[in-house]
């Protein structure tokens, strides 16, 4: 109940920052290979060692995909864009800065549409630029955290892979939102082909500015959470952050402006020592380093090869196959799923198929803990068993025996059927189960005459149980009402 | 001109030592250098766009084709001190 008080005073602005390793074979500026778990320090060059001298050059296949995220997110792409200096001293930086982009960045102004518990949320993108990666510090010491080691160990395979940094407004009221968008991100990313955005490979970082909104409506004093590396770690440390905030606020004190990061082993938000001049970057343009300048034809060309993004399959979904917002989003959760239906919609009705594809197929498979890939239902098995009941040679009860059966076994529905005798009755072995049900019940079948339409379900119950559920529930309806009140 | 205060806030972030004499001298030698930067001020340059570079090139790229990397032994014969293959550095503050 406290919590609940609590969310209504204090609204939480939070806005995210991310890292993400592009898909490209080769680094940033340097033709070594991207690798993930490889020997260290075996895929290292003179330029990603910051030997002095050694020339960067622009990997144009990391443009490209920069370009195509930036698209994907609906950004604006600069027709003119600059890289620049960030300077500060760590062991991960051989060169005493890291090329990045500041004044003038690949793209700017987009927005992620993000489903959330509460609707879709619009987070706006700020800016989308591109840059290289630090190389990796391995602390040895006491615990393996940085303030208890004895020294550092540096692998530089990672220094110099292609990264995007893409920067959101401060638009994200809540934690679980903040993780819901980062999932958002990372699916659109990978439609896009543009970063697997593993975290747990460490291909997606993620940073947060984290606020309080006071109560005359002014932002609070924001601190900085660094690197959670997982979604879950997302949603939590920006939960205890907020927590932390809110505890300060409420005992009378103030939040200061700091950078913290969470660390999940004791589940709390820790201080970073404060590194004097971490703000002090004095970018200015990389002179070894010519601008890029994209032209129109070029950027509408990458525009014309990006693959239909989630939210566009979805609206298209719902415009030429009928859908609600709901089976559309379920169907489009996933390329394969998506894929999956079309292929039965194709051959079927749309809506008949959505039915089956997301409550019964995918019904079954999340019971049996499986994906759409496992599945042993083929599209063409779908297509089959709605057909059977449209051409009312099976009834809906039986079709979900023989959906059961072909789930377990991959058999023909149509096989299925003929060995399970689960072929539906005839219009007349019908008709005569429907008369015998008549007359054994005079009362109800009275009643219907006089045109009391409550007791004809009472009826075709009677009538569904004497088939053993081979009828079709319609069409027994139909038949008995024909029979009583024409 | 450039006050021995920046001077030495300068030097600090460049990680470098300097003595007051030094100091003195780098703020003699800084002014000259910011006061014929200075002169390009005085002429008008409304709507000339900053120059980064004087080569009138763009769009210098390279395809995404992998090259042999250092061998490894070459890449940390730099090194100050070297750890399981990894270059070893003082701990971080
Ligand atoms: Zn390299």
């Amino acid at each position: 109940m406290e919590t609940r008080e609590r969310k209504k005073t204090y609204q939480a602005v939070i806005g995210l920052e991310f890292h993400v390793h592009l898909a490209t074979e080769t680094k940033m500026f340097c033709g070594c290979r991207v690798t993930y778990g490889e020997e260290p320090n075996t895929q290292v060059c003179p330029v990603c060692l910051g030997h002095p001298g050694a020339l960067p050059v622009i990997n144009e296949r990391a443009v490209e995909l920069a370009v195509m995220a930036g698209l994907a997110m609906g950004c604006e792409v600069a027709p003119r864009s600059v890289f620049a200096r960030k300077n500060y001293f760590y062991p991960d930086l051989p060169k005493g800065y890291q090329i990045s982009q500041y004044e003038e960045p690949l793209c700017t102004g987009g927005y992620l549409e993000v489903p959330t518990s509460e609707g879709t949320l619009r987070v706006g993108i700020t800016r989308l630029h591109l840059e290289e990666d630090a190389a990796k510090n391995v602390h040895v010491g006491e615990s393996g955290r940085m303030h208890g080691s004895v020294g550092s160990l540096v692998d530089f395979n990672r220094g110099g892979t292609p990264l995007i940094e893409i920067v959101t407004e401060p638009d994200i009221p809540s934690p679980e939102a903040a993780r819901a968008t980062a999932n958002q991100l990372k699916s659109i990313l990978r439609a896009v082909g543009v970063s697997e955005a593993d975290m747990e490979k460490g291909q997606m970082r993620c940073d947060a500015n984290v606020s309080i909104r006071n109560p005359d409506g002014s932002f609070g004093t924001k601190t900085e959470l660094k690197n959670m590396n997982s979604f879950r770690f997302v949603e939590r440390g920006l939960t205890r952050e907020l927590e932390r905030q809110m505890a300060l606020l409420e005992s009378g004190g103030r939040v200061e402006q700091t950078t913290l990061h969470y660390d999940p082993d004791d589940d709390e938000v820790h201080e970073l020592r404060s590194k004097e001049y971490a703000h002090d970057y004095r970018y200015f343009p990389e002179p070894d380093l010519l601008p890029l300048e994209l032209s129109g034809a070029w950027v509408e060309e990458i525009r014309s090869r990006l693959p239909e993004l989630p939210e566009q399959m979805k609206s298209r979904f719902m415009e030429s196959y009928g859908l609600s917002e709901y089976d559309a989003r379920v169907l489009t959760s996933s390329r394969e799923l998506a894929e999956y239906y079309e292929r039965v919609a194709a051959e079927t009705d749309p809506k008949q198929a959505a039915s089956w594809v997301s409550v019964e197929l995918l019904g079954r498979l999340n019971d049996a803990g499986l994906g759409i890939s496992d599945s042993r239902v083929t599209p063409e098995h779908l297509v089959e068993i709605i057909e059977l009941v449209r051409s009312r040679t099976i009834s809906r009860t039986a079709a979900k025996e023989v959906l059961d059966q072909v789930f377990k076994t991959g058999d023909r529905p149509s096989d299925v059927v003929e060995r399970e005798g689960l072929k539906g009755l005839g219009e007349d072995e019908l008709s005569g189960i429907v008369e015998q049900v008549i007359a054994e019940n005079p009362e109800p079948a009275a009643k219907v005459r006089g045109g009391d339409q409550k007791v004809v379900g009472f009826l075709v119950g009677q009538v569904m149980r004497a088939t053993r559920g081979q009828a079709d529930g319609g069409e027994v309806r139909r038949i008995i009402l024909e029979k009583l009140q024409s | 001109m450039i006050s021995e205060e920046q001077v030495r806030h300068v030097a600090d972030l460049a990680r470098l030592g300097l003595t007051d004499e030094e100091v003195s001298k780098m703020r003699d030698q800084l002014g000259v250098i910011l006061e014929s930067i200075e002169k390009i001020s005085e002429l008008d340059l409304e709507g000339v766009p900053p120059t980064a570079n004087p080569l009138n090139l763009t769009n210098v790229l390279r395809p995404d084709t992998p090259r042999e990397p250092l061998p490894r032994e070459e890449a940390l014969r730099v090194a100050p001190e070297v750890m399981d293959n990894m270059f070893a550095v003082p701990r971080i503050d």
